[in-house]
This record gives C-alpha cells, structure tokens and sequence, in this order.
C-alpha cells in the first residue's frame, strides 16, 4: 500500500499506457475479457490517484523524481537525468476526475460501439488517451507536458474520425491540423524559455523568473497561452472543437470535453504557478476578455444549431467561458489573491467539476438518442418523452444544471463566480447571467423538440441497461454536488485553489 | 545581430503558418504543418549549438567544448512525434480524397 502511494505519478501514466497494448491482443480472445481488462486497469489507476490524493491533502506537496533521485545526483557530464513529477492538490483533483470520466465512458461505450469494427482499437486508443491526460496532469517538466499533448491529440484525432464518414474525417483533420500548429507554437515557447535559463523544470523556472523575468519570458508565455487556449476551445479558435465534438462518436465527445479541461489545468498552472509572481493583471483581464467572448458566441451559435451535437458542443465552448471568466479574476489578483478573487478562482475550479459532469450527461444523452433513433438533427425527433421518461427527467437534470438553476451543481459553482466577479466589475456579471439565460432559452427549446409533442413514430431501439446506469451515475453526482457543494468546496476545492495560489509552496516542492 | 540559424527559424515558421491559413489544398495544410515543426526543431536544435562544439557522446572531453545534449534529445523526440502527426494527417487526407474525390477545401461536395 506504502510502496503504490509512494510510486503512484508513475504508475498512473503506466498502467494505462501498457494496458492499451495489451487491450487488442486480449481482443483477440474474448470481447469479455478484453471489457474485463480495460475497466480493471483504469479502475485500478483510480484507486493509485485516490491514494495519491488523500496523501497530497495530508501532507501537502508530492514530487517524485523518475531518474536521478535528487539533483546532485548527475551523469558523467555533470548533468542531471532526470523528469519530476509534481503533485498538488490541484493535479490530484484534475487527474481524478479525468479518470472517472473514462470510466463512466468505457462502461457507456461496452453497448453504444457494440455494433462497430474496431473496437480493439477504440478502447486501446481510449486508454492511451487516459494516459495522456495523466501525463499532462502529472507532469512538472515543460517537455513532458509538450509529449503528453501530442499523445493526446493525436489519440483523440484518431477516435473523433471512429465513425469513418466524410464528415468524421474531415473533423479529425481539423482537429489534428489546428492542435498540432497549436503545439509547435507550445514548443516554441518552451524553446525560448530553455534558451533564456537552460531549464525545462516548471517549479525551477518559476523560481529563476522571479530574479531574470524579461521581454522574452513575456513572449514566451503569449506563446504557450494562445497553444493553450487554442487547445481548449476558447472562441476565436474554437471551430475544431465543435465540428470535432458533433462528429466524434458520444463517448468520445465526453472525453475530448475532459482532455480540454486538461488543457486548462495546464493554462492555470502554467499561468498561477509558473508566472504568477511576477506577472500584473492583464493575463487575467485576457482571460477574462477571452471567457466572455466563449460564454457570447457560444451561447449565440448554440440557438442557431439544429443538430444536437453540434448545439451541445457550443455550449461547452460557453461553459469553458465561465470558468475562464473565473480563473481570469484568479489571476488579475496574483501574486496577493485573497477574498473575492479567491472566491472566483475557488468558483473557476468547481466549476471545472461541474461543467465535465452536466456536459458529459448532456452528450450521453444525445448519444442515447442517436442509438435509439439514429437521428441527430432535433427537427426530425419528437415525442420521445411518451415512450423514454427516464431519458427525458435525466435530460431536464442535465439542462437545468447547465444552466445554473438550482438545487443542481451549475448554480453552486456559477454562484461563487458571480458573487466574487460583482466586486471586480458588474458588467462582467451581467452578461455572465445573460449568457446563463439565453442558455436556459437554447435547452428548452431542445426539450421541446426532442421529448414533448406527439408520440414519435419512427423505429425506436431500447436504451440499454449499463448506458442508463452510466447516465444515472452522473446525474447523481450532479444532484450531490447541488445540494452539498459546501462539502466538495471543503474537501477539494478549496485546497486546489490554495495550491494554486501559492507558487513559493509548488516550487519548494522540487528544491 | 540576430543569428542566421534564428532567422532561418522565424522564417520557416512564418512559411509555415501562412501557408496553414491561406491555402486551399489538403497536403498543402500537412506540408505547411511539417514545415513549422521543421522551423521549431531546427530552433530547438540552434538554441544548443557551440561554434567548434564535438557531440556530447564523448564523455572525456570538457563540458565547454560539448553542444548541448538536451536539447538535441528534445528535437529528436519533437521529429518522432512530428513524424506520427504527419502520417496520421496524411491517413486522413487519404480517406477525405475517397469520400469527397478532391483534396480542395472549398470545392467538396459528398460522391453520390
């Protein structure tokens, strides 16, 4: 037990990486035992991640070194080998939910792909993508993060195009096109940054930036930042995230809606732990320009969609915009964050929680829908509510949850960025309520052509019992959330902000 | 006075870039994807370079007269995974050319 929670980084990027090479030989032998297989591995890097959790909001900072032990420690050369891995309880919390939500994905996926080819190597490119995402949560070193990134685009480009239409692919090569320029972009940042100190460690650099920060770090962060912010939809770049959510098959949307909350952690700990003493306030306020434009033209193009995916996946580039409307406040206030801006980032980041877990029911319904009916486009449904009344209270709890209307968990994160964004500046609250509105406006609109009217006629199949558990699972999370989130803030969130808000306690964990 | 390998860099990139936005022709897109990661890896590869330096495999020799070897193992993990990006676009770019029976972005219309 001792000997798991000491190794666990590592072994929650190696257990999935190996597990995905070992997925398609066991394929070969029994669909069953291959399922068996990929739900124990990833259930298994679960439990690794939750022991590492509970040990971090113990004892605080984790950093496991693969390589050299400790930096004096050197090759001949007099230079050390060696990558960190850092945890905090920022990264625990990010790296447990990426986790869980592949594990409602494969059990959602054992009947929704049933009828496929090619599953072998949808669940091995799945849980290559786990992998990924835990590098990326893991990893205390630029490059790392850098490899990790491309793991992960280039896995989740291959499972957007499973369907292998046109369209599917076409999604895909925008994907991987945009979010590949996007990383070269990142590696030339991190290139700038090694060049100006000679370092890749992110705690190290954070710690040599305070005494040599200068034009050319400045560079250097516009230029990971726009790489991050491209990577995670944000609106001036967020076409490929749309066109690859509405083509990607249901599960698939979900996780790519994980990989960029990922990618988000990444802009905060690049933002709040790499730079966050030395930068002012307009990293934040570009955060914040950037949240209310997503929140805008999301929810905007949102009511003009008709195809269902398509609807969802702009409300997920709006409900990015919130969270990015938070942290944005987070950061203005760095390096002294107290009081409201804390409150915003606190709200940012259970906001993180909120959005994946409303999104993902959102996008397995859609997924359900399309099983049932094979039909995407919402002017052709209607009526499902006669013969589907569970499918259609688990989407009222999806569309009121993305809409902030209590007593589910949208309203409690919203809430906290709303309150603490009124001292900042009013006029940001009001169009973040405006946006939360016009929301409620596009769901109601969904639900009334989808579930209401007369009764569908069409070929209906069953939904199938595990893809209903699945969807229930999360449901009850969101209601959990919604009526306790004074628990949630106390246990997790409030320490991930606190890690976050705290450089000097990130970088004394390497030195 | 900016180094000419910096310069060659900033150049192949901007090539790059531009090409990725302005042009209409798939392989044209992965073309110009490549060579963007050819204008970071050489700047990777530049940032590490000594005038007169000898390959860092040589252990005897003084640290001083090595080239950096982190960051050349950085451009050579950056070729690989530019490598695997390029292949899989280029996978892509095959099955679009099947459905579609062009490789110009604005032209595709569905085969009947």
């Amino acid at each position: 037990m001792i000997f798991l929670a000491e190794h666990a980084p590592a072994f929650a990027i190696a257990v999935p990486l190996l597990a995905a090479f070992v997925t398609p030989v066991l394929g070969r032998i029994s669909e069953k035992i291959r399922n068996i297989w990929v739900i124990f591995s990833l259930l298994f890097t679960e439990f690794l991640v939750f022991i590492l959790g509970c040990k971090v909001l113990d004892e605080g900072v984790y950093t496991y070194a693969l390589g050299a032990v400790t930096p004096s420690l050197t090759s001949p050369v007099g230079f050390p080998v060696r990558i960190i891995l850092e945890t905090d309880a920022m990264n625990a919390l990010i790296s447990f939910m990426v986790l869980s939500i592949a594990i409602i994905t494969v059990v959602y996926s054992w009947k929704f792909i049933e009828k496929y080819e090619a599953q072998d190597r949808f669940y091995s490119l799945l849980l290559l993508l786990t992998a990924g995402m835990m590098g990326m949560s893991f990893t205390g070193d630029f490059f790392t993060m850098f490899v990790f990134l491309e793991v992960v685009s280039v896995s989740s480009a291959a499972l957007v195009a499973f369907f292998k239409k046109a369209e599917s692919f076409e999604a895909a090569f925008k994907y991987l096109a945009i979010s590949s320029i996007g990383s070269f972009f990142m590696l030339f940042g991190i290139g700038l940054l090694y060049g100006h100190y000679g370092l890749l460690n992110m705690a190290v650099i954070a710690k040599e930036i305070i005494l040599h920060y200068s034009f050319l770090d400045v560079v250097a962060l516009s230029l990971l930042g726009t790489a991050l912010l491209l990577k995670l939809g944000s609106v001036p770049i967020h076409m490929w995230k749309v066109d690859s959510l509405q083509e990607a098959p249901a599960p698939v949307s979900v996780v790519c809606i994980a990989t960029s909350l990922v990618g988000l952690y990444l802009l905060f700990r690049i933002g709040f732990s790499v730079f966050g003493l030395v930068i002012n306030s307009i990293l934040g306020w570009i955060l914040v320009f950037f949240g209310i434009l997503s929140i805008f033209i999301g929810v905007a193009m949102a009511l003009l969609q008709n195809n269902l995916k398509r609807l969802l996946g702009y409300s997920a580039v709006a409900e990015v915009g919130y969270i990015l409307l938070g942290a944005g406040v987070g950061l203005s206030a760095m390096p002294e964050v107290n009081g409201f801006a804390f409150e915003a980032l606190s709200g940012g980041i259970f906001h993180i929680v909120n959005d994946v877990l409303d999104i993902s029911l959102l996008f397995l319904i859609a997924g359900s829908i399309y099983y049932i009916t094979k039909k995407r486009n919402i002017d052709e449904l209607g009526g499902l509510a006669h013969d589907f009344p569970s499918l259609s209270v688990l989407f009222i709890i999806g569309m009121l949850a993305i809409s902030g209307i209590p007593p589910f968990n949208g309203f409690a994160s919203k809430l906290m960025i709303y309150e603490s964004v009124f001292y900042f500046n009013p006029l940001l609250v009001i169009l973040g309520v405006l946006g939360s509105i016009l929301m409620l406006a596009v769901f109601v609109k969904v639900f009334a052509c989808i579930f209401l009217g007369a009764p569908y006629e069409g070929e209906v199949e069953e939904v199938p019992g595990s893809m209903m558990f699945t969807m229930w699972v999360l449901a009850f999370f969101i209601l959990f959330l919604g009526l306790f989130p004074q628990v949630a803030i106390d246990i997790f969130i409030a320490p991930a902000a606190e890690a976050l808000v705290h450089p000097e306690v990130y970088i004394g964990g390497v030195l | 006075m900016i180094s000419i390998q910096f310069l060659a860099a900033i150049i192949l990139i901007s090539l790059g870039l531009s090409v990725a936005v302005f042009k209409k022709n798939l392989i044209k897109i992965v073309m110009a994807v490549h060579v963007i990661g050819s204008g970071v890896n050489l700047f990777l590869v530049s940032l590490g370079y000594r005038a007169g330096g000898i390959a860092p495999i040589f252990t005897d020799a003084s640290k001083l007269q090595m080239v950096l070897p982190t960051t050349q193992a950085l451009t050579l993990t950056s070729i690989v995974i530019d490598f695997a990006v390029v292949a899989l676009m280029l996978s892509f770019v095959i099955s679009i050319y099947g459905h579609y029976g062009t490789l110009d972005t604005q032209k595709r219309r569905l085969k009947e």
